[in-house]
């Protein structure tokens, strides 16, 4: 038996591989539910039902599934020219607490018409700057940017921290630890009045696009794959690999960024040091189940959304832990990657 | 000779796919004898040994050596029945030493202490025996190719191999190691070893084989003592048709295009001096890793010079680029078409573009339709088969890759060509293509720098030659006077230092 | 000089070793991978399975070593669940390290969660007490800096020294080092490079695992989510700063070690002044410097990442 690069990826199973990783996941999540004891059909009715079957479930879901269309995209686009981005987390929380320094004092007073884009953009800027670094140890001196851009997720993460207990603590919180609020004309207009829902979902929907424009259209977007596919050949054909990889980092971290600054002004209000359930680590698993597609993204975050909403309502109703989801999803990551393989190379005896 | 085989081949077939690369090969091998299989590229040749080295299991047929069958499959197994390996791309391990490489898989794993002591004096042993001189606790890649090439043998040697299996043995020495190996395989037969060396050099085949073995297309179609053949009968064995590579013309050569005076780039090269004219092949011979790339880099907008003067159309350049370079004319085909030349994962037309993409772009949009115009005129053009403009570029085969980077740099009538090892790995049939296209270019008045590694094909398309060696460039001798002598001693570095034959230019 | 008393006292050598040990298993188990020419990105999931299943099956009356040993086996099966994909398959080791990661602390917190239901102070287990060494443990002052230690550190150093030896002294070893640098070449010589990388991935990844039932089994008493923090990632780091050799390993990661026991000390002298998340930062950081200062210099394996398939090039 070996294996046998196909010649051509059959466009029925490329558009398949993601359906059959998750049902995939879902079989294997499926057992570990009746291990816990619990009946897995129901379970599985149940996180449907908690993640589409009431208004509120539904809008839940369409929340949770905005700030992962971001880190999603940010993973993709830079995938894609193979710069290893997995410090969305620190992005993310980067762009947060940018926000919250800059909202209701640098720009305290603007009209949100002005403060509302000024402050998305500082979040932006922050997750950009955030990923240039290991991109630059990368550049300079040759360090592998999967290690330093995951160890700098701590210290962002330890940064914010000490922001929210030192300069940026808020007086009025009795003494928890969050930031100051980025104050009402701040605060991202709902979708839906009366739920959680925001603006924030047509943003990424919209960014989606112009990322999909961008890497299919574009000069930049040929180069950057260029970069990716094969380094040496992109140089040999004049492209600016340096120069080239930075705008991709600026892209990717300026998404994982605005992630951060749109939860924040979107949902919260403030930052915690838990703003994030790892939304920067689910994004390279959505960026995966997308097969790195920009339109593919706006899918596969719904689709990890359903899950995180669905199954905390399942695990209260069934007492199964909801960590159910995180488990589901990860194993979705590892049985896509299989079935990625599988639409480039097929078995042979 | 009469004794038993001490290797038989019966039958064997291997199917990849739908390509059939061995076809029902019969093949037997004599005590103390040398055995050349030649065959193009692609004609089985590396499959079969791969087969008989249990790298691939074959679908039918057996291998025997001294009558015993081997298992398929098991490289440990034809170790252990006396076959050695020696194969074109060295199987070593730069960051260990000789010693480690020789010992590999030569004890159970499960031994709690390597018998390094023992080792150590076995190998030095046969170094001693057959004049292969090595130091063993010298890591691998600080040696020369022809130090590397000498491990590889002796690792083999190590394993007590009773038969040699050599792939390709000369593709990265020069003339003079490539002489001294063949005597080493002289020695090594007459001590009782049997060889097989794979090659499609006819030279090298009629001067150090007793027997000659063709293949063409995955099937033996002959066999031929060497002392009752000759280089034309087996040349047209190999290829199957009659395929003459073009011949070259005088040429009427112009102004200087192209000037390099005591040029340096860092180490690399140092003080190199070369004029390139209009209408006229200017060909750099040498031994792979004697700074060839970095010249090919130079003149292809990937290296700066940081020494000396460059000249373009008679003005000194200083700050060179990939764009500048092809925007003032000049055309560029890397030295390995994989790697730099063409991206697999991406469609011929971008890969069509890609190196002038500011041609095909507005505003930062690529202009698809214009792209694939241009594409489809390569293709149509330069006789790119087995591909649309939409089609990933992997999908061709090296020919037709090479191709699609000559067309893509030819349509545009460069002024200056840049053409390093054109024809590597390439088929007969492709090579005549390639160098059909290198002499049109020069006969409508392009300059072409050829830098190759290939005697023949230096001889055949230059009109001056010059030997590269260790980052220095001989004086250039007209074709006429060149003969493989000659270059050979050229590319070892034999050349008078007050430049006897620099008026030749 | 404040700053300076800290190093004369014993108290903070016993801390670095124990600081170390965990590093010490990680560090060797993700080396024993990459010897082989696999990245091994699960280990930050690994060490938390094995912080996990470790306490756990103590927790639920198993002894100490079965404890540890659990941690490894399940190590060694997350190894080859890493090792079928990136290895049979050729799958890109950076994605599926990550995949494995995120996969190995869910299906921890998941596991965890439902044998231990959410109490207010998490249960505990009676860990690893420190090994009385006759004479030494008695020592003035080095008795208490070095030989006051638990087993499993102990058997950390020892680790390391064997496995020193195994990989540059024994044929298995350079098998192993030959498929990290040239697996056609290793499959020339005999050798089955796919088989030699399951292998150290496996071995590797229990090592890994054993690296995290330390911290629940010895350094603690618990296991809580997010308790690895970073470890894993901090130990892919000391294996480029130990340039792939084992004895350099002990000595980044106790090196390592001293400065993250420093800072803990420091944070109780300067407490008030600085905040405590500075302090916190040093491990990471020093990590990111680690990789800058040896980036370059290291002799990394040749064929590290890079997938093998028979018959390609």
């Amino acid at each position: 038996m070996r294996l046998e690069r196909r010649a051509h990826r059959p466009l029925v199973l490329v558009l398949l591989a993601p359906v059959i990783a998750i049902m995939a996941a879902l079989a294997i999540a499926g057992v570990l539910i009746a291990m816990a004891g619990a009946p897995v059909l129901e379970a599985y009715r149940l996180i449907l039902t908690g993640a589409f079957g009431t208004r509120l479930g539904f809008t839940e879901t369409l929340t949770r599934a905005t700030p992962l269309m971001l880190t999603g995209l940010a993973a993709a686009v830079a995938f894609r020219a193979r710069v290893w981005n997995i410090g969305a987390e620190g992005q993310f929380y980067l762009g947060a607490i940018a926000v919250a320094a800059v909202a209701a004092t640098v720009f305290s007073g603007w009209p949100p018409y002005l403060l509302i884009p000024a402050a998305l953009m500082v979040g932006a800027i922050a997750g950009m700057v955030m990923l240039l670094v290991p991109l630059g140890l990368r550049l300079r001196f040759g360090v592998d940017e999967v290690v330093t851009s995951l160890l700098l997720n701590f210290v962002v993460v330890l940064f914010v921290s000490m922001m929210i207990e030192g300069p940026l603590k808020d007086p009025l919180a009795f003494g928890w630890p969050q930031s100051i609020p980025v104050g009402p004309e701040a605060m991202l207009p709902k979708l839906i009045d009366r739920t959680r829902l925001h603006i924030g979902l047509v943003i990424a929907i919209v960014i989606a696009v112009l990322v999909y424009f961008l890497q299919s259209r574009t000069v930049f977007g040929m180069q950057s794959r260029a970069a990716g596919l094969s380094p040496t050949a992109a140089v040999f054909s004049g492209v600016p690999l340096a120069k080239t990889l930075i705008k991709v980092a600026c892209l990717s971290g300026g998404l994982a960024g605005l992630a951060g600054a749109i939860e924040v002004m979107g949902v919260k209000g403030y930052v915690t040091t838990d703003l994030s359930p790892g939304y920067g680590y689910s994004g390279i698993i959505v960026a995966m189940l997308a097969n790195l597609h920009p339109i593919g993204v706006i899918a596969a975050a719904l689709f990890t959304a359903t899950m995180f909403v669905g199954a905390d309502s399942m695990g209260r109703a069934l007492g199964i832990p909801s960590y159910i989801a995180d488990v589901t999803v990860s194993l979705s990551l590892l049985t896509m990657l299989v079935s990625i393989f599988f639409t480039q190379y097929r078995i042979r005896r | 000779m009469t004794t038993h085989p001490v290797l038989r081949l019966t039958g064997i077939t291997k199917r990849f796919g739908t390509t059939l690369a061995n076809d029902a090969i019969s093949i037997n091998l004599a005590p103390g004898e040398v055995l050349a299989l030649l065959g193009e590229n692609g004609a089985g040749k590396t499959t079969l040994m791969s087969i008989l080295f249990g790298h691939y299991t074959p679908d039918a047929g057996t291998v025997e050596v001294a009558g015993v069958q081997l298992p398929p499959g098991k490289p440990r197994a034809a170790i252990r029945a006396g076959v050695g390996m020696v194969h074109q791309h060295f199987s070593l391990a730069a960051n260990l030493t000789v010693l480690d490489n020789v010992m590999t898989g030569t004890e159970s794993l499960w031994r709690l202490k390597s018998s390094t002591g023992a080792a150590r004096a076995k190998l030095l042993s046969i170094a001693e025996r057959f004049g292969l001189k090595v130091n063993p606790d010298a890591r691998v890649g600080d040696l020369s190719v022809g130090e590397q090439q000498r491990v590889e043998i002796l690792k083999a040697l190590y394993n007590d191999a009773k038969i040699l299996i050599l792939d390709e043995p000369t593709a990265v020495l020069t003339n003079l190691e490539a002489e001294t190996l063949f005597a080493t395989l002289r020695v090594m037969a007459q001590s009782g070893l049997s060889l097989i060396f794979i090659s499609h050099k006819l030279n090298e085949v009629m001067a150090a084989a007793d027997r000659v073995v063709v293949l063409r297309g995955g099937k033996v179609v002959a066999e031929r003592m060497a002392s009752a053949t000759s280089k034309a009968e087996l040349a047209e064995l190999m290829v199957g048709r009659r395929v003459a590579r073009p011949v070259r013309e005088a040429a009427v050569p112009g102004t200087v295009l192209l000037e390099a005076i005591d040029l340096d780039v860092g180490r690399r090269l140092s003080g190199i001096n070369f004029a390139v004219h209009a209408g006229e092949t200017l060909g750099i011979i040498g031994v792979s890793g004697n700074g060839q790339t970095t010249l090919g880099h130079l003149v292809s907008g990937l290296a700066r010079h940081t020494g000396g003067e460059l000249r373009l159309f008679g003005q000194p350049i200083n700050h060179t680029s990939v764009r500048s370079l092809i925007e003032a004319g000049i055309g560029r085909v890397p030295e390995d078409r994989n790697e730099e030349g063409a991206i697999g994962e991406m469609a011929i037309w971008e890969n069509a573009v890609l190196e002038r993409i500011w041609e095909f772009s507005r505003h930062g949009l690529v202009d698809r339709h214009a792209a694939r115009q241009f594409a489809t005129k390569i293709i149509d053009g330069f006789d790119v088969r087995g591909g649309t403009p939409d089609s990933r570029t992997r999908l061709l085969s090296g020919g037709n890759m090479q191709k699609l980077i000559l067309g893509r740099n030819l349509q545009n009538r460069p002024r200056i060509l840049v053409a390093a090892q054109p024809t590597r790995g390439l088929d007969e049939g492709a090579i005549a293509a390639v160098h059909t296209r290198i002499l049109e270019a020069r006969r409508a008045g392009t300059g072409v720098l050829l830098i190759s590694e290939d005697l023949d094909e230096v001889i055949s398309l230059a009109d001056r030659i010059q030997a590269i060696v260790k980052g220095r460039l001989s004086p250039p001798i007209p074709a006429e006077q060149a003969d493989a002598r000659m270059l050979g001693l050229m590319m070892a570095g034999d050349w008078p230092q007050d430049g006897k034959f620099a008026h030749a230019s | 000089m404040e700053l300076l008393e800290i190093f004369t006292s014993a108290g903070i050598w016993g801390a670095v070793l124990r600081i170390a040990t965990p590093l010490i298993f990680g560090t060797l188990g993700a080396l024993i991978c990459e010897r082989a020419g696999v990245l091994n990105l699960g280990i930050e999931g690994i060490m938390t399975f094995g912080a996990m299943i470790g306490w756990l099956t103590v927790f639920n009356g198993g002894d100490l070593w079965v404890g540890l040993l659990a941690a490894a086996a399940f190590g060694a099966v997350f190894g080859l669940l890493h090792a079928g994909m990136t290895v049979t398959l050729g799958l890109s080791q950076h994605v599926t390290g990550l995949g494995i990661t995120l996969f190995a602390s869910s299906l921890s917190y998941f596991i965890f969660r439902l044998a231990v239901p959410l109490a207010s102070s998490p249960p505990t287990i009676e860990p690893f007490q420190p090994l009385v060494i006759p004479y030494l443990s008695a020592l003035p002052f080095f008795g208490d800096a070095l030989f006051n230690q638990t087993a499993p550190t102990y058997l950390a150093i020892l680790l390391a020294v064997i496995l020193a030896y195994v990989l540059f002294r024994t044929p298995l070893g350079l098998a192993v080092r030959m498929t990290g640098e040239n697996p056609h070449g290793a499959e020339a010589q005999g050798v089955n490079p796919i088989a030699v990388r399951i292998g150290a991935v496996m071995v590797g990844s229990a090592l890994m695992a054993v690296g995290g039932a330390f911290l629940t089994l010895s350094a603690f008493n618990s296991f809580f989510p997010t308790m690895v923090q970073g470890r894993g990632w901090v130990c892919i780091a000391l294996v480029v700063f130990a340039s792939w050799r084992p004895g350099r390993a002990l000595l980044g990661a106790l090196l390592f070690a001293l400065f993250d026991a420093y800072q803990l000390r420091l944070q109780a002298v300067l407490g008030k002044a600085v905040p405590y998340q500075l302090f916190l930062m040093v491990p990471y950081v020093l990590s990111i410097i680690a990789l800058i200062v040896t980036a370059r210099r290291a002799r990394v394996p040749q064929a590290l990442m890079q997938p093998y398939r028979r018959g390609e090039r």
